[in-house]
């Protein structure tokens, strides 16, 4: 958990969202590895899920091409190992409640500890129901990241006072997906958390721009990118990597700024 | 029968993103006011009664009894109501709550097309904007229930995403939701998805039973030895259940598509084939692989053709108060052309599962004992796909 604080400290933090499997696990960790020579501070690895009900057409597009390729959860765990090897920044994992229960939590979560990841966030697993996970979580020192919405209004301060890692902020309504235009004040859910929690937290749906990506580092302590990741992937398939890195730079560079 | 945040022994809960949490929060607060309040009671009675044609009808099937040759048999007429299924019901209630909460607009998922068209006729009769989420597949298989949506005022969308089926059209509704929720109530139905639903469903659907108690201690001065329901998410079926539950000596039946049988992949039938997992907002049963994938289910039955059960169900079937058995698309098929031809019944191809069911059971029960079986839909919008099922070609 530790790790995650580090990719916080220094300065204003990118994080970088990416399907495992999409189009295939090589491809993923090459991206990952430009992501991270980019500038990257944490990666969010995606576990795909048949059925993402918080994704927009971009990232269900990555879940159905990585599980018509054959990702399965173990095959992601060997990924990470591999990173591993040399990969040094936070990684988390993002994806469903029931990709973790079906698996065996423990199992689970063991093995996410053993392979080296931080933390885990899971979009339909709400403050009510974290109990699900969060002793398991506890005992194999795995964050379970928190999330606040635009509509959480008197639920943030509970939500921010007992979160770990970071706090992921959802920018807008709706799903994942690259948006023209952030409207919801931020800055006063930001102003709450702080009043909450010293833990950071990053803003994240809807951010494909240096521009938003720096308002929104300027709000927080950090910006996270998903489907403008992801749609880099769809259109250039393996040759991804380099555009990938290419893009983190400038997201990172944009970022730095605040 | 429900504890903290809707646990239904382990099952139910609310596992859905954070973004909806007021709305739910929001919902069960109204809920638990007006479920209570003389006014909404009284309105909600008279839509049910003068608007919905409720009571339904009890009716003793005699034809059907002889021929079977043991239990007698009743059918629980919920294909009489206006739009012709039990899914009024939950509308009514719930369209009339949205609409006391101040909210303007109904969404819906829809598999068979008919909790679609009950939305679409709800948002008419209350003067709310309604889309309805249904899967492409279904759109093509019940295209004259798209139709009728259309014709009530309500928007159509078809959902590519997935299966193009039921569970598609679920996620995608609650994709729409957490998009739009001020003036938004999703009106889910079945006794499924995140707390409050699946208590809500049963509730409004709950009618069902407490006039079956009533319609057969009238005509026969007892309670019935076995209700029999096709489950999907289970809306009619726990409607059917909820007033016996407590009477223990009354056997509850559920009846599964098992599409083309439990033995293969082409299956929906949760009970038989799936495992506990967490999906659309509940912790339930669910058809899914090793890896937790929700898996692509199948039944000639768009309504039953959902890979989970709702949690109340789970937790019948957990403590052996209720059974769960599955019916395949072939005997589903059949007793469709046995009530029409029997009774002079066409029944929904869902409510043709609990059919082929009892015309399992009744023949080796007591003549002395009694069946309820609840014909949950009218079979009008089936008639085509089941003529293409047998080869025959007609156009819808």
């Amino acid at each position: 958990m530790t790790r995650i604080k580090k990719a916080f400290d220094r300065q204003k933090a990118f994080v970088a969202f990416i399907t495992c499997g999409d189009p295939d696990l090589e491809t993923t960790a090459a991206c990952v590895r430009a992501a991270v020579a980019g500038g990257a501070d944490l990666i969010e690895l995606g576990i795909p899920f048949s059925d993402p009900t918080a994704e927009g057409p971009v990232i269900q597009g990555a879940n159905l091409r990585a599980l018509t390729g054959g990702t399965t959860t173990d095959k992601i765990f060997d990924l990470v190992r591999e990173l591993r090897q040399d990969v040094e920044v936070p990684m988390v994992f993002m994806t469903y409640a029931n990709v973790v229960f079906s698996y065996g939590a423990e199992r689970f979560l063991s093995i996410s500890r053993e392979i080296g990841m931080d933390g885990i966030i899971l979009p339909d697993l709400p403050f009510e129901e974290k109990e699900e996970f969060l002793p398991l979580c506890h005992a194999y020192d795995i964050a379970l990241i928190s999330l606040i919405a635009p509509t959480s209004e008197n639920r943030i301060a509970m939500i921010a006072r007992e979160a770990e890692g970071f706090l992921y902020i959802v920018s807008s309504l709706g799903v994942t997906g690259t948006r023209s235009e952030i409207k919801t004040d931020l800055e006063s859910i930001v102003k709450v958390v702080r009043q909450n929690t010293e833990i950071p937290c990053a803003i994240g749906f809807g951010i494909s721009t240096p521009e938003q990506a720096a308002r929104m580092a300027g709000i927080a302590d950090g910006a996270i990118v998903g489907s403008a990741i992801v749609k880099l992937i769809e259109k250039y398939g393996k040759d991804a990597p380099v555009h990938v890195g290419e893009y983190v730079k400038r997201m990172k560079e944009a970022v730095t700024g605040c | 029968m429900t504890n903290q945040n809707g646990r239904f022994g382990i099952h139910g809960g609310q596992y859905i993103p954070e973004t909806l949490m007021n709305a739910v929060i929001e919902l069960e607060e109204a809920y638990n006011h007006y479920k209570e309040d003389a006014q909404f009671n009284r309105e909600l009675t008279e839509l049910f009664n003068d608007y919905a044609g409720r009571p339904s009808r009890l009716y003793f099937a005699r034809k059907m009894t002889e021929d079977l040759g043991g239990a007698k048999i009743y059918l629980k007429r919920e294909d009489l109501n206006h739009t012709g299924s039990h899914k009024i019901n939950n509308v009514l209630g719930q369209a009339l709550l949205a609409k006391k909460m101040g909210k303007t607009r109904l969404i819906a998922e829809t598999g068979a097309g008919q909790h679609g068209v009950a939305t679409a006729t709800a948002a008419a009769l209350l003067d709310m904007e309604c889309v309805v989420f249904m899967g492409e597949e279904d759109t093509i298989r019940q295209a004259l229930n798209v139709y009728r949506m259309r014709l009530l005022g309500a928007e159509v969308v078809s959902v590519k995403t997935g299966t193009g089926t039921l569970k598609d059209a679920v996620s995608e509704a609650m994709r729409e939701w957490t998009s739009r929720i001020a003036d938004t109530h999703y009106c889910l139905g079945s006794v499924m998805g995140p707390h409050p639903f699946p208590t809500i469903v049963r509730d409004f659907q709950a009618v069902i039973s407490r006039e079956i108690k009533a319609q057969l201690m009238e005509k026969e001065g007892r309670l019935p030895d076995a209700v029999i329901a096709c489950v999907g998410g289970g809306s009619n079926a726990m409607g059917s259940f909820y007033h016996f539950i407590e009477d223990a000596d009354v056997k509850l039946i559920g009846c599964e598509a098992a599409g083309r049988g439990i033995d293969t992949f082409e299956t929906a039938a949760t009970v038989n084939t799936g495992r506990l997992g967490i999906f659309h907002g509940m912790k339930s049963y669910f058809c899914q692989d090793q890896y937790g994938q929700i898996a692509p289910v199948y039944s000639i039955s768009a309504g039953l053709d959902y890979p989970g059960i709702g949690p109340e169900h789970a937790y019948l079937h957990d403590i052996g108060r209720a059974e769960y058995v599955p019916v395949t698309d072939e005997e589903a098929v059949e007793a469709f052309e046995y009530l029409s031809r029997t009774e002079g019944i066409i029944p929904a191809i869902e409510s043709a599962h609990a059919i082929a069911h009892a015309r399992k059971i009744a023949p080796v029960m007591g003549k002395e004992q009694i069946i309820v079986i609840t014909i949950s839909g009218r079979g009008d919008k089936d008639c085509a796909a089941i003529a293409r099922y047998r080869g025959e070609d007609i156009h819808d």
